[in-house]
């Protein structure tokens, strides 16, 4: 059982009250791409044994989206930020290197 | 290798059952091997198998991080039936169903497949459509299904409840020659075969690396060392993904918990396979008596090999309702394993971006039916670079957008 913390209302709750969204920070590719960026973009994914990014949903609390670090081995969370952004904020990036020395995950590192 | 019999039997009580000898050999690697299969599940020692058998390839080492089968094989609720919905699934899962009819006597190990049938019913008028229109395209294809109504269901499964207030039955895709197996047995019984024809079988031996040379394979890294290989064959279920990122490239697929339990055994009560998509359960019995339980994956990215708890209570509170005779039993075991999903919840089946590089993965939640015909057809396209069976599961599709929607026809699937 997964807790997880709302970064905007604030709340901490079980994985019950949340829905998950797959992975995050997912560069979109629309008209005018090549034909594997479009695939990449919808189908391709990380999918890694260890720090993964990805969105979560607090459908029966706010309602809003927003993204989590987390473990796919151990399901540690190492924090939760709001989803209007295009990379891991600082922090939470130290909070992984504090737990995970050497981590990287596509160019983040 | 000893042969199987009633004859062996007899012959190995009057030394007190002492003089069996192994089942597989358990070789140190050799440098090099024509073929490497990675994963000793069921579909790789399937593959290895076939190539052997078909081809005459048995120059072939199958590398195992752990124990053989101690993956998915090991782990899953045995259900084997091919009433899928789109020609290219039906005909190998088909393909599989019709193998296993044979393989006992095919390995000379009993697999224990026992075709007694499987139920999927329907508990909405959506699912009524679906399933009818499934029955109709089996017809099509070839493979043998009914649609029946809930007094027939009820016959059949006489502890079901047809009439429950919010999911009554309304009928069900009847597949009479649909069934389980023993899953230790199908990998056991294909490692006996393939070590038999000279193959290695090399456990407790984790791939850390795959080695290439102008995008061509020329050998993987192993906690046992460095082997040297002409066709790599990746056959590792929820680490497709890992095996993939040594290899350069990444994939459509997303590796999740799935979850089953066993229930204290009792007495024969249910002699078929029951799966209720709609409220998502499903539900044998072991010849030892335990009630056999499934239900649905988590949807979040997991490698722990255990899944969420509310996912039991909810299969449990859906079958409850569907059997209520079960509501007393205990429950005994409970496990997990990573399955690897596509968005078309088809299987892949395919070459990859590095040459001689081969990948049979994406089998998700329902690939244990499928290790027969998996396992004839990727040796084929391993060995002569392409299967008609497999041709359609390549990994071009998500590029073309040539999707085997198995998802809409199936809810749940296994
Ligand atoms: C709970 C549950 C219930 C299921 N129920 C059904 C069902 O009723 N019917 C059905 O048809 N299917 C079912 N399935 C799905 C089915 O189990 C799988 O699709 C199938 O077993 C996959 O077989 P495999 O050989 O591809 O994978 P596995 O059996 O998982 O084998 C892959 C092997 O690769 C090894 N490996 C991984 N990484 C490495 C590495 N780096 N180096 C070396 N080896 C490695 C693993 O240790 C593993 O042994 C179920 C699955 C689960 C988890
Ligand atoms: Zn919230």
């Amino acid at each position: 059982m997964l807790i997880l913390h709302c970064p905007y209302c604030g709340v901490s709750a079980e994985e019950t009250e949340f829905a998950p969204g797959g992975e995050a920070h997912i560069k979109r590719f629309g008209p005018g791409a090549s034909d594997e960026e479009f695939r990449d973009y919808l189908f391709a994914r990380e999918n890694p044994k260890g720090v993964h990014f990805e969105r979560w949903r607090h459908a029966y609390g706010c309602g809003k989206w927003f993204h989590a670090a987390r473990c796919t081995v151990t399901l540690e969370v190492f924090g939760t930020y709001p989803a209007q952004t295009t990379e891991p904020p600082q922090a939470i990036r130290d909070a992984i290197s504090a737990k995970r020395p050497g981590w990287s995950w596509r160019e983040f590192e | 290798m000893t042969r199987y019999s009633a004859f062996a039997v007899a012959r190995e009580a009057l030394s007190y059952h002492t003089g069996w000898g192994r089942a597989w050999r358990a070789p140190e690697p050799k440098k090099r091997y024509d073929v490497i299969i990675v994963g000793a599940g069921g579909h790789g020692l399937a593959t290895a198998y076939y190539l052997g058998r078909n081809f005459g390839i048995t120059n072939v080492a199958i590398l195992e991080k752990g124990w053989l089968g101690g993956g998915n094989t090991g782990r899953n609720t045995t259900i084997i039936r091919s009433n899928y919905l789109q020609d290219s699934s039906s005909a190998i899962f088909e393909k599989a169903r019709s193998l296993y009819e044979g393989l006992s006597q095919d390995l000379n190990y009993n697999v224990m497949f026992s075709p007694r049938g499987c139920l999927m019913l329907a508990q909405t008028q959506h699912e009524v459509r679906g399933y009818q229109r499934t029955a109709h395209a089996n017809a099509l294809q070839g493979v043998e299904t009914e649609w029946i109504g809930p007094e027939r269901v009820k016959e059949l499964v006489p502890i079901i409840n047809i009439d429950g207030p919010r999911y009554p039955v309304l009928g069900a895709l009847w597949q009479a020659r649909a069934g389980t197996a023993r899953h230790d047995a199908v990998a056991w019984g294909y490692a006996r075969a393939c070590s038999d024809m000279g193959m290695d079988i090399i456990q407790n031996c984790e791939v850390t690396g795959i080695r290439r040379d102008g995008g061509k394979v020329v050998g993987v890294s192993t906690t046992r060392g460095e082997i040297d290989c002409d066709k790599l064959g990746l056959v590792v279920a929820g680490h497709s993904g890992v095996l993939a990122r040594m290899a350069g490239f990444r994939l459509p697929i997303e590796s999740v918990a799935l979850q089953a339990l066993v229930s204290e055994p009792v007495k024969p009560c249910i002699d078929v396979v029951v799966m209720a998509n709609t409220v998502h359960g499903y539900m044998s019995q072991s010849d030892k008596g335990e009630l056999v339980i499934g239900g649905g994956t988590d949807a979040f990215n997991n490698y722990s090999q255990r899944g969420s708890f509310h996912h039991i209570e909810h299969t449990m509170a859906a079958l409850i309702e569907t059997f209520p005779i079960i509501s007393r039993l205990k429950m005994l075991r409970q496990w997990g394993g990573i399955v690897d999903m596509t968005g078309d919840r088809s299987p892949i089946l395919s070459k990859t971006p590095v040459e001689n590089i081969f990948i049979n993965c994406g089998w998700g939640t329902g690939g244990f039916k499928a290790i027969p015909g998996s396992g004839w057809a990727f040796a084929e396209l391993m060995a002569k670079g392409q299967s008609p069976l497999a041709e359609e599961f390549s990994l071009d599709r998500f590029t073309e957008g040539r999707f085997i929607d198995e998802s809409v026809a199936a809810g749940v699937a296994h």
